[in-house]
């Protein structure tokens, strides 16, 4: 029975990195990043790529089956993803700000950077499902009827090291400050000289690293395919809007409610149901409280 | 010559089916601002819906397979994705725009995890087949079988078009663009938001599941892998190309793009190998991707721009 929330966990974590970068985007870009998927996917790719030159395979940490080789690949993908985000919105969302184009115009942008993004992979490197490398997952019972992979735990700690840092960058740097300053009122912000390209820039750059480390270990869990960021992106946007779009915090305790949900939904057999039972709780949360838990009336 | 009539009337049927929905978008983004991006997903419970009503029994499934005629079936389709869409927008209309567009992607997601897993209603990743075929069988040739067929959907959009302009040019489709252009000032003229943009919105994927019924009734077979995402983006890119707002415009834009669509795919067929036909096809999506990020940052008023519809009372005797 308490084996869900063992899954449920690892499901919220992954989900909660990515959907750390929708918030961003959504708070200080101020739209919904239909394109976000794409990032964990390009993260995950970016990952293979790199984990095939060094040739080290995954490598292993004591009980863990993956080592210094991945985490290595994943800290060179984060700098590469970051790379191409920025050259999209420079190409793209820049352009679309300096026209003053609505949100919906950003949004439909976003979808086809998504739509586009998915079959570039595709097309670069193939349709078919890849691996990083082969391993055998071991299990072993963390608490009574509660079986865990050491893979699981290194997973959410890596979660929770990247938002100790993520919370510690938004609450006590001047960049993180100013971020919350430009989410809470860009043209104050600007008044008083923030620079607000700046901002987005770290904005982009913040939720494409996470968004790349949750790419990466969902491939390492599952499987690398041109879809797999797509397919995360309705669980991300239920952690945005069940926690409260407006709070990051909110965003986390959003993504353990829809991760348990989830696995809750597997659980009771309607494993095929996952984004739809996610779905109904989220059009269930927004009649109740549209504002999500931690979140404040706009 | 029997040959390329028969394409043709082959093509001009698909596109009708293209171009209903993008009636349908037009009702919704053009004229009210609404973002749907679960257009999918509403064509889909159209074409499910005719499916059931219209469609024969199968040995495995537990319900439906009632035969009905099939204006029955068009009628289901468009009710069910009218409540579908009614739902979602109750829920999501009053809220951010955001939450508009997030929700109706969730809802195409869940569609098709619906048509996919819930096999005694939709048989699963099998599909749905031997759908009766409207109109077919009064003559010996299936040109002119499909060419009554084209009539048939013809007359449908005609009529949907016809509806459609007056709508938009009586005082509900001035309070649709009002609040489109301002919703502030809207609401400030005591005009009730909320529920005009629910109605277009309902309207809109109602007729978006028209074309899912016109769809799954001409085809005959319907299955979860009809109905991908990329369906929602065609769509958008075909109102965005012949120029939201404007009726005619998001016609055109269907019959244009689903041209380049099934020309570019006629060409990649004859001219690449197979082997390499999965990438080609990629790579026309991020064509057309291109397209649609052109049009939105140099030309976003289309090819046909929005007409100015002023009220006839409001215009001036000399100018007409």
């Amino acid at each position: 029975m308490i084996q869900f929330v063992a899954d449920g966990i690892v499901n919220a974590a992954l989900i909660a990195l990515g959907a750390i970068g929708l918030s961003m985007t959504y708070n200080i870009l101020r739209f919904a990043n239909f394109a976000q998927g794409e990032i964990l996917t390009i993260g995950a790719y970016f990952t293979l790529l790199v984990l095939g030159v060094l040739g080290f395979g995954i490598g292993a940490m004591g009980p863990v089956a993956f080592g210094w080789p991945l985490l290595a690949s994943i800290v060179v993908a984060v700098g590469t993803t970051s790379i191409i985000v920025l050259i999209v919105d420079w190409l793209l969302f820049r352009q679309l700000r300096d026209k003053n184009a609505s949100r919906i115009t950003f949004i439909m942008a976003a979808f086809g950077v998504s739509l586009m993004g998915r079959n570039l992979i595709t097309l670069v490197a193939g349709g078919e499902p890849k691996y990083f490398d082969f391993y055998i997952p071991k299990t072993f019972e963390l608490l009574p009827g509660m079986k865990v992979r050491p893979d699981d735990l290194a997973i959410v700690a890596i979660a929770v090291i990247a938002f100790i840092i993520l919370f510690a960058f938004m609450n006590r740097t001047s960049m993180g400050r100013q971020m919350r300053a430009v989410a809470e009122n860009p043209t104050l912000a600007r008044i008083n000289g923030i620079d607000v390209r700046a901002v987005i820039r770290w904005t982009w750059i913040i939720g494409a690293s996470l968004a790349t480390i949750a790419g990466a270990l969902l491939a390492h869990n599952t499987q690398l395919r041109p879809e797999m960021g797509f397919d995360m992106l309705l669980p991300m946007f239920a952690a945005l809007i069940l926690g409260g779009a407006n709070n990051l915090y909110g965003t986390i305790l959003g993504a353990i409610v829809v991760g348990l949900t989830e696995a809750l939904a597997v659980y009771v057999g309607l494993s095929g149901y996952r984004a739809a039972v996610t779905f109904l709780v989220m059009i269930a949360f927004l009649m109740v409280r549209p504002q999500g838990i931690l979140g404040e009336k706009e | 010559m029997e040959g390329g009539l028969s394409f043709l009337i082959f093509f001009l049927i698909f596109a009708s089916f293209y171009s209903l929905s993008s009636l349908g978008l037009n009702l919704q983004w053009g004229f009210t601002g609404l973002f749907n991006v679960g257009i999918v997903g509403f064509f889909a419970i159209g074409a499910y819906t005719s499916a059931i009503l219209t469609g024969p029994p199968y040995a495995d499934t537990l319900f439906g397979g009632f035969g009905l005629w099939f204006p029955l079936g068009f009628v289901g389709a468009m009710v069910t994705s009218g409540v579908a869409a009614f739902i979602v927008g109750f829920v999501t209309l009053r809220l951010r725009e955001d939450f508009l567009a997030i929700s109706t992607f969730g809802i195409a997601v869940s569609i098709q995890l619906v048509a996919l897993n819930f096999e005694s209603l939709t048989r699963g990743p099998n599909g749905m087949y031997s759908l009766p075929r409207p109109l077919a069988g009064y003559f010996d040739s299936s040109t002119l079988d499909n060419l009554l067929y084209l009539i048939m959907c013809l007359l449908i959009i005609a009529g949907v078009y016809w509806a459609f302009e007056r709508m938009v040019r009586s005082p509900w489709g001035r309070v649709l663009r009002s609040i489109r252009d301002d919703e502030i000032a809207a609401a400030a003229l005591g005009k009730n938001v909320f529920a005009v943009r629910l109605q277009s919105f309902v309207v809109g994927s109602a007729v978006m599941g028209l074309a899912g019924a016109l769809y799954a009734n001409f085809i005959g077979f319907i299955s979860p892998l009809d109905f991908i995402p990329i369906f929602t983006f065609q769509v958008f890119v075909m109102l965005i190309v012949g120029g939201s707002g404007n009726n005619l415009g998001a016609l055109l834009g269907g019959l244009v793009v689903w041209g380049l669509w099934s020309g570019s795919d006629q060409l990649i067929a004859s001219i690449l190998p197979p082997t390499i036909q999965t990438q080609a096809a990629a790579a026309r999506i991020v064509l057309i991707g291109f397209v649609l990020a052109v049009m939105l940052l140099y030309r976003p008023e289309g090819i046909l721009r929005e007409r100015r519809i002023v009220s006839r009372e409001a215009r001036l005797p000399n100018r007409e």
